[in-house]
């Protein structure tokens, strides 16, 4: 007989007051007995419509079976065998708008909590998990251009499958946006390590400080023997607003933020990477990246935080549970605000963000509403720094340096339903073909990547 | 891991470093430039490419030792390791098309970028004046390279201690006076140099094309952190440049961006223990 607790079995978190000024983890993972009372929440449905919410299409209801059973290293087996990062989607994955928003149980309640599930399996593995047996190799190389989760997920399946894959990372650490952009508070840096890890065990070589594009060209990885290349290089350029004031001192991409913080790990005095503590920022925009970034910055020792979003709360792009820890922490969010102007002082600095009200029109054919400013709301907000967190778009370095390769007027790389770009051999994808989009959905990518690349070397050697 | 090959000191603030990179050494081009990371707290810090050796599978480097890092950097010795090095990075210089004659400026410790700059044209026959002032007569550098890479060489030294008393915008535009005819200029230097050249020829309408350093993180065009504005546009140096236009440059701007972490800096340079304990490489 299921639980039928309505609630999700809370997770113990720590007090906003505490955590908006230490960068340790914010939640914790489940205790054995919590786990086992939120598997027991599950319906375990015949027809499972939470795999259909997965993009990477884990088996759900038969992992929670298994914690149900006690056997979390099965659990674990279950997850991993179509989710090479369960550690980082059971913390980072919009759940509730995908397997959570598609569980039955969240009809009448709230939905099980599949992802502190997964985390809890991932985190009781940390520290048992065996070492994956390399597979025998099948004599073939794959190179992948970027090691995000996308590059990670492309890689770990090519592994398992025989393929001598070499990951080449632009950075001096493996893990892309989980590294430079997630935070240590959301995801920590070791966990991400881990999964990396992980990976060099199944035999994967990961190469640092490797810019493809400018050190080796694609064409140089076809002539060292690869025979097929996925491109997972994400979308990494920052995009600012063309507002005057942006070269101001103390305007920063979220991304410079952001990778000051996590990657150069600029908070903790041991490390060279200066940052400026700053005491009244405003961050702009409404996703991820800006609760991100406020939340950094409060941590970082910033008295005021302002997230600056022209929309209302409701078309917040960023997570609800982001969003909730960010109110909790005591960041305070402009709604219907857009910022026309960054001002400065005589040195240069910022001074102060000009805004505008905005309001709300009727929605398009989209069904989507728009914004107009409200004719002479302008208003000053104080502030010392100002974080774009605007979005970001996909870097140009493989595409200007990589003959035939097509891209879409917004730089993305154009794919067919295979992955395949316009090239042979080349693969795609994660933000590199999306734009900005979620870790889950890179991953999905990196996996459908893996299967064509897998099919497609396969007939080219008639295997 | 990348090991250094050798290292010489070019005077009391700046050293030269050959460092073990094949890779890079293959396709680095005169004008780019690479980012270390000294080691697993450093942090990533670009420097122009001065020289390579593909037979060897090295590239130099030559550094003022003025931050934290690059003063850390100039403890290390030869045999010693680097933990990252990641390049090429940036665009390689253009040599203007058509170019016969062609002035390259190097200011302090500029003029390490300015040399392989001087190479390259001389290396396509291009006729090239070099002008290289510094403060004083200690501090000259690479004096014997540039001769040997350019038709004229001529120095300016501040105080007079050495070749001709005043700056090099002074000797640019005896030159120009005394009727050379340039196709274009190199500028490369503190930024009030390049500033003061490009005023210089900007009269005569000779391309002058300056190399800039503005503070970045990876190099790749992720962070935005160099961006500049280069004829009312933003570029981001790591990538659009480092070479850029130098009538198009905003100079002013692009000084006090540079200065972000002005005040950090300074309280590291009185708290240096971990410049000189040691701990390097530890």
């Amino acid at each position: 007989m299921p639980n039928m607790q309505p609630e999700k079995t809370p997770v113990r978190e720590q007090e906003p007051k505490v955590r908006a000024r230490n960068f340790k983890e914010v939640s914790s993972c489940y205790t054995d007995a919590e786990a086992l009372n939120e598997a027991q929440r599950c319906l375990n449905c015949k027809n499972k419509p939470c795999v259909s919410g997965c993009p990477v299409g884990v088996r759900i209801p038969e992992f929670i079976e298994k914690i149900r059973e006690g056997d979390i290293p099965a659990a674990y087996d279950i997850i991993k065998t179509t989710n090479g990062l369960p550690a980082v989607c059971g913390r980072v994955c919009p759940q509730e708008s995908q397997c959570e928003s598609k569980c039955v149980r969240g009809i009448k309640s709230e939905p099980v909590g599949i992802g502190r599930l997964e985390r809890y399996c991932a985190d009781y593995m940390a520290d048992k998990a065996p070492k994956s047996e390399k597979p025998a190799p099948n004599g073939h190389k794959v190179a992948i251009v970027g090691s995000g989760p996308s590059g990670l997920s492309c890689a770990s399946d090519l592994a398992k499958l025989g393929y001598e894959v070499t990951v080449f990372e632009a950075f001096h650490t493996a893990g892309g946006v989980l590294m430079y952009g997630i935070p240590e508070f959301r995801l920590p840096k070791a966990t991400v390590q881990r999964e990396v890890d992980g990976l060099r065990a199944l035999g994967v070589e990961i190469r640092t400080d490797m810019v493809i594009g400018k050190i080796l060209s694609v064409d140089e990885l076809f002539e060292m023997g690869y025979e097929a290349v996925f491109i997972g290089t994400g979308a990494g350029l920052p995009n600012f607003m063309g507002i005057d004031g942006e070269s101001l001192v103390g305007v920063y991409s979220a991304n410079e933020y952001l990778t000051r913080t996590n990657l150069m790990k600029a908070y903790l005095d041991d490390y060279d990477t200066p940052i400026n503590h700053e005491k009244k920022i405003a961050v702009v925009g409404g996703g991820n990246v800006a609760m991100d970034a406020a939340r950094s910055a409060l941590r970082l020792g910033a008295e005021k935080v302002y997230i600056v979003y022209r929309r209302s709360a409701d078309e917040m792009p960023a997570r609800r549970e982001e969003v909730h820890h960010a109110v909790e922490e005591g960041i305070e969010f402009r709604y219907l605000t857009n910022p026309v102007e960054i001002l400065g002082d005589e040195n240069g600095k910022v001074r102060g963000l000009k805004c505008v009200k905005m309001e709300l029109t009727e929605p398009d054919q989209s069904g989507r509403r728009g914004v107009k400013p409200i004719e002479g709301s302008e208003f000053e907000l104080e502030t010392d720094a100002v974080i774009m967190a605007i979005g970001t778009s996909p870097n140009p370095l493989i595409r200007s340096t990589t003959k035939g390769l097509e891209t879409n007027r917004r730089g993305c790389f154009v794919v067919d339903e295979n992955m395949l770009t316009t090239r042979e051999g080349v693969y795609a994808g994660g933000d590199a073909v999306t734009g900005a989009a979620t870790v889950i959905l890179a991953m999905g990518a990196g996996k459908s990547a893996a299967k064509s690349i897998d099919e497609y070397i396969k007939s080219k050697n008639n295997c | 891991m990348f090991k250094i090959l050798g290292k010489r000191e070019l005077n009391e603030q700046v050293t030269l470093m050959e460092i073990e990179a094949p890779l890079i050494a293959k396709k680095v081009r005169a004008g780019q430039f690479i980012i270390f990371r000294i080691d697993e707290y450093g942090e990533r810090v670009p420097l122009t490419v001065a020289d390579r050796d593909t037979e060897k599978g090295s590239i130099t480097i030559i550094f003022q030792k003025v931050g934290r890092s690059t003063i850390m950097l100039g403890n290390l010795n030869e045999g010693d390791f680097i933990l990252d090095v990641v390049g090429p990075l940036g665009v390689p210089t253009e040599i203007p098309e058509g170019a016969k004659k062609v002035a390259v400026i190097g200011g302090g410790v500029g003029c390490a970028i300015a040399y392989p700059q001087a190479k390259a044209l001389c290396n396509s026959g291009i006729e090239v004046d070099v002008i290289a002032g510094f403060r004083n007569k200690d501090i000259v550098i690479l004096e014997d390279e540039m001769r040997a890479v350019s038709t004229n060489y001529y120095i300016t030294t501040d105080d007079g201690s050495y070749g001709t008393k005043g700056f090099v915008t002074n000797k640019l535009q005896e030159l120009i006076d005394a009727g050379n005819h340039y196709d274009a200029v190199i500028a490369i230097g503190p930024v009030p140099m390049m500033k003061f050249v490009c005023a210089v020829t900007k009269p005569y309408g000779i391309k002058t094309i300056v190399s800039l350093n503005p503070i970045m993180i990876d190099g790749t065009g992720m962070c935005g952190g160099c961006r500049v504005r280069v004829g009312g546009k933003i570029k981001y140096a790591c990538v659009d440049g480092p070479d850029f236009d130098g009538h198009e440059v905003d100079f002013d701007e692009l000084m006090k961006r540079n200065s972000a972490y002005r005040d950090i800096e300074q309280h590291d340079r009185e708290h240096i223990c971990r410049l000189t304990g040691g701990v390097v490489n530890a």
